[in-house]
């Protein structure tokens, strides 16, 4: 009796203690998304308290879809982010496959000289690129935002897929060279569906950091034509930095692809990150 | 036939397609520019034409006072930034995977999510929320403290010199919080059911339990995390950014490297841009970046005690 009364105190401190961080850590962005439905009036006398029927209002929304061109920097966004994973997953999965499968002159050197960019941030280049897309008139381009997301998700995607793909069983592979297979067909047909899932869990990592940046959009694509959804939401809210129901709709408009993301992907995020850690 | 006649392997063309398309796009995109970039700031513009002029750049920016005041400025900021994160976010991310890895604890899965979906939000999302809760125009963060008790507590502590820059690394916290954590917590499930069991025979419990058994075994990981943390914070730009502008106001008390990467090389109000002194900003951070790994590959991860699991 005793026993099962105190495990049950401490399991409702456990509980306690993490819906507490979960407030902390969920509070801002429902504060966020609530307002932003909200006329002025009431995001200012009551910013805690749910919309009703008398402080309902979308004219934030109206604001944000009049002023902005949020469908075609939400565009841009999903082009930029969709072509680099594309290139990433590919070009990595390549890379990975030739550093894991053959040995060779240079292997271990190789892997090294492409792990450097896993620590060293791209970011710190930024000089010399702005000056390189300058020279292949690739500023305001979609291009040079793809290139630049192509080379910085490669050396994790190599280094994540070739842990991987050093599991795959050497029978396999070498009953398809007995069969007359070559290289590139073992590669596409045998090797890649064995990593699909580690790819979805490289995708998911390449894919936030791209979609989030605001440094080389800022740098390298600022125009109207190729901002991403993310500069666009940073000029939108600045220049409207007074007008709080279109800064609050800008806001909630920003965080629904994430979430939406979020909730197909969460599992396999997070199965991805702790199968990782348990090798 | 080749085989036959040199004795040698013919040449592997496949191994070369397989690498060829990577390790170009990295080295023109990323190794280049970077190794460009290191040579860049060896050189400046004199009457329009560039000069070489070996360590000059990095002369000025440390001791002539037009840069050297807002260089050291920026440093020792970024060094507070990765203070505060490292004692605030990595204890309290260890402490939050240790509960959710009770075992039978109901509704992890909902808990893990949620904690960690701050980290997928972009940072004008997080920067310009914050910046709108902690508004006195707003009042929401008064409200809130006024409910504990601690209203006397509220400043607008964005516009204050004093509190700026502890407040923007707090927001970072909130928001990165969940890296420590599910790292922490992958690292606590991957320790054998069969050795906590034995702990219990033994009579180790509860929390020395953590501390004893469960914490050796995640020091690796405990590395790991600092060192991310460091990187990621010596190279943050974005959030003071959209929280501070790029001028990290107020007076400079939030600026980073990172900020004044971006202002010496793109220019600000009254001073021009200058592409060799952001250069030189950027191979200073680089080798602070650099030596910083150096620093956790070669000394502390060769002295973290690994455990056979």
């Amino acid at each position: 009796m005793r026993l099962s009364h105190r495990s049950l105190t401490r399991s409702a401190l456990i509980h306690l203690i993490l819906g507490a961080y979960t407030v902390i850590a969920l509070f801002p962005v429902i504060l966020i998304a609530i307002n932003s439905f909200k006329t002025r009036k009431a995001i200012f006398r009551s910013p805690l308290s749910l919309p009703d029927t008398e402080s309902f209002s979308l004219i934030g929304y109206e604001t944000v879809l009049k002023q902005g061109d949020f469908f075609g920097y939400f565009l841009n966004s999903l082009t930029v982010t969709l072509v680099s994973l594309f290139f990433v997953l590919l070009f990595g999965a390549m890379a990975a496959f030739a550093l894991s499968e053959y040995r060779f002159r240079g292997n271990t050197l190789t892997g090294l000289y492409l792990a450097l960019g896993i620590m060293i941030p791209i970011r710190l280049g930024t000089v010399a690129i702005l000056q390189m897309m300058a020279d292949l008139q690739l500023v305001n381009t979609l291009w040079s935002l793809i290139l630049v997301y192509t080379a910085q998700g490669l050396p994790l995607a190599i280094f994540i897929l070739s842990e991987f793909m050093r599991q795959i069983s050497d029978d396999l592979k070498n009953a398809g060279r007995i069969d007359g297979l070559s290289e590139y067909v073992i590669f596409y047909r045998l090797v890649l569906p064995l990593v699909c899932p580690a790819m979805a869990t490289v995708a998911v990592f390449t894919m936030i950091p791209i979609w989030n940046d605001l440094w080389f959009p800022l740098i390298l694509a600022p125009g109207e034509e190729t901002k991403t959804i993310t500069l666009g939401a940073q000029v939108f809210i600045g220049q409207f930095v007074t007008n709080w129901n279109a800064v609050l709709a800008a806001l909630t408009l920003a965080i629904v692809p994430v979430l939406v993301l979020y909730v197909i992907f969460s599992r396999q995020l997070i199965a991805g990150i702790t199968s990782g850690a348990v090798k | 036939m080749d085989r036959q006649e040199s004795g040698r392997k013919p040449f592997r063309w496949h191994i070369l397609v397989f690498l060829l398309p990577a390790t170009s796009v990295y080295t023109l995109v990323m190794i280049y520019p970077l190794a460009e970039t290191l040579r860049l700031s060896l050189f400046r513009e004199v009457d329009n034409s560039t000069v070489f002029v070996g360590l000059a750049n990095f002369a000025d920016l440390f001791f002539d006072s037009r840069w050297s005041d807002q260089f050291w400025n920026a440093l020792w900021n970024n060094i507070y930034f990765f203070i505060v994160n490292m004692l605030v976010q990595n204890p309290i991310g260890i402490a939050l995977a240790a509960l959710l890895s009770i075992p039978r604890l109901r509704g992890r899965s909902f808990y893990r999510t949620a904690i960690f979906l701050p980290t997928l939000l972009s940072f004008v999302i997080v920067g310009f929320g914050w910046k709108l809760i902690l508004s006195p125009l707003w009042g929401v963060a008064p409200t809130l403290l006024d409910f504990v008790g601690l209203k006397f507590l509220f400043a607008p502590w964005l516009g204050k010199e004093a509190y700026a820059l502890t407040t923007v690394a707090l927001v970072s916290v909130w928001q990165f919080i969940g890296l420590p954590m599910i790292l922490i917590y992958a690292a606590l499930l991957s320790i054998p059911e069969e050795l906590m069991e034995a702990a219990e025979c033994d009579g180790v419990t509860g929390a020395a339990q953590f501390w004893k058994i469960k914490l050796p075994l995640i020091l690796p990981t405990i590395g790991i995390i600092s060192i991310l943390t460091f990187v990621g914070n010596f190279n943050a730009f974005d959030l003071i950014y959209t929280m501070q502008g790029a001028l990290a106001g107020p007076n400079f008390s939030t600026d980073l490297l990172g900020t004044l990467l971006y202002r010496t090389f793109f220019g600000h109000q009254l001073q021009l841009g200058d592409p060799n002194m952001g250069a030189t900003v950027a191979t200073v951070m680089f080798l602070i970046i650099l030596s910083g790994v150096a620093l956790y590959l070669f000394v502390i991860q060769r002295r973290i005690t690994r455990y056979q699991m």
